[in-house]
C-alpha cells in the first residue's frame, strides 16, 4: 500500500547519489525487495513509471530481484527455503523463528553516465 | 529498403554532425545498497533509546480495522495499575479514539494520517512532545488498522503485540503471517462472541502455534473484561 511512498524514497536516493557522483542520467535502478517485506513487485513496478517522470531516471530501466525467504533450523544447524507459511524444517520438522533473509527492501545500485 | 520495415525507402543518411559530436558519456554502475526504510529504522532506533533511559514499557498494537484495538486499549489503561497510562493512536481520520481513550483515563494523543497506511517512527517521537513520557508507567501505540504495511516500520517500541478477533476467520494468521511472526504476544479477542460466530478455538490455536511458536497467546473480551488478567501480568512482567 506504500510502494508510492517507497519508490519516492527511491528517487531521492538515486538522485542525490547520481549528482553527488557527476551523473546527469540514470540508466537503470536495481532493487532488492523481499518476498516478506510486505511490498508488490507490480505495484512498486507501477510507482516506478509515475514517480520517476521528470527526473534523472525518467525512462530508466527498473530491475526488480525478488528475495526468497531462508530460514536457519537450530536443530539440524542448516539453512531451508520454506515452502509455506509455517516455517518447518524439511528434516526435522522444527519451526524455525530464525529468518536469515527475505525482508530485504533496498536500492542496490544505479547505472548512471 | 530501410532496416526496419519493407517498405522500400532507403534509410535517411545520418547527419555527419553526428560523428563528429561527442561521444555519449560511458555507463558506470554506483552500488549503494541502501536500505530504503534506514531512515525509519534511525528514528525508531533513537525513540528505543530513549524508551530504555526511561524505562519506558511501549507496546506497538496492530491489527485489521474493527478487532478491538481500541476497546483493548480502553480496559488496559483503566485496569493499569502501575502508574500514569500514555496512548499514541494512528487513524486515518477523527480524534474519536483518542476521546474514548481519555475517557478511560489515558494520557492520548491522536495522529491522523491521512492517507498513510501505517504508523511511522517520526510521527511517535512527534506525538511524544505532546505527552510527558517521563511520567507515564506504560505507553500503548496503537497502529492504523491493517495487517500488512504496518508491520515493516520500527516504531522502536519494546513489545509488538498483534490482535484478531472471532469471526474473522481461524485462518488469519496463515494469511497474514508477516504480522503474527513478528508478533511477541497474540489477542484473540471478542471470545464473548466465540459460539455465535461458531469459532474453531483449536483450529485458530493450532494455526498461531505453527505460524508464530514465539508469541504468547492470550483468549480475551475487551467488552467484557474476560482473560485480561494473564495479559495485564505479562505486560507488567515485562516491563520489569
Amino acid at each position: 500500500m506504500h510502494e508510492l511512498a517507497l519508490m519516492e524514497e527511491v528517487r531521492r536516493l538515486a538522485e542525490e547519489q547520481a549528482a553527488a557522483q557527476g551523473a546527469l542520467r540514470i540508466h537503470q535502478l536495481h532493487l532488492r525487495i523481499g518476498s516478506l517485506s510486505g511490498v508488490d513487485p507490480d505495484a512498486l513496478a507501477f510507482a516506478f513509471e509515475v514517480v520517476m517522470q521528470g527526473g534523472a531516471a525518467q525512462g530508466a530501466t527498473l530491475r526488480l530481484e525478488v528475495i526468497p525467504t531462508v530460514c536457519f533450523c537450530g536443530q539440524c544447524e542448516r539453512e531451508f527455503t520454506p515452502v509455506d507459511v509455517i516455517y518447518a524444517c524439511p528434516s526435522c520438522g522444527a519451526l524455525s523463528q530464525r529468518i536469515l533473509s527475505g525482508r530485504e527492501l533496498e536500492l542496490t545500485s544505479l547505472e548512471v553516465s | 529498403m530501410c532496416r526496419d520495415c519493407s517498405c522500400g525507402e532507403l534509410p535517411t543518411p545520418a547527419p555527419t554532425e553526428a560523428k563528429v559530436s561527442a561521444p555519449a558519456p560511458p555507463r558506470r554502475t554506483l552500488v549503494l545498497e541502501a536500505g530504503l526504510l534506514a531512515k525509519n529504522d534511525h528514528q525508531a532506533a533513537h525513540n528505543r533509546a530513549r524508551f530504555a533511559d526511561l524505562g519506558l514499557t511501549v507496546v506497538n498494537v496492530l491489527s485489521a480495522p474493527g478487532s478491538g484495538k481500541t476497546a483493548l486499549l480502553e480496559q488496559v489503561s483503566q485496569r493499569w495499575t502501575g502508574g500514569p497510562v500514555g496512548v499514541i493512536v494512528g487513524d486515518l481520520a477523527t480524534d474519536n479514539d483518542a476521546r474514548r481513550l481519555r475517557r478511560a483515563g489515558a494520557e492520548a494523543v491522536q495522529i491522523t494520517t491521512g492517507q498513510g497506511c501505517h504508523l511511522e517512527a517520526t510521527m511517535v517521537a512527534r506525538a511524544l512532545e505532546q505527552l510527558d513520557p517521563a511520567a507515564l508507567d506504560l505507553l500503548l501505540i496503537e497502529n492504523v488498522g491493517n495487517l500488512v504495511c504496518p508491520t515493516a516500520f520500527d516504531l522502536g517500541e519494546g513489545l509488538r503485540l498483534a490482535l484478531t478477533a472471532v469471526g474473522e476467520g481461524e485462518d488469519k494468521p496463515l494469511k497474514y503471517p508477516g504480522l503474527f511472526k513478528s508478533a511477541d504476544a497474540i489477542v484473540i479477542n471478542k471470545i464473548d462472541l466465540a459460539e455465535a460466530v461458531g469459532f474453531h478455538r483449536e483450529e485458530a490455536l493450532a494455526n498461531l502455534s505453527q505460524v508464530a511458536p514465539q508469541a504468547r497467546i492470550f483468549e480475551v473480551s475487551a467488552r467484557t473484561g474476560e482473560g485480561l488478567e494473564p495479559l495485564l501480568a505479562w505486560l507488567a512482567a515485562k516491563g520489569q
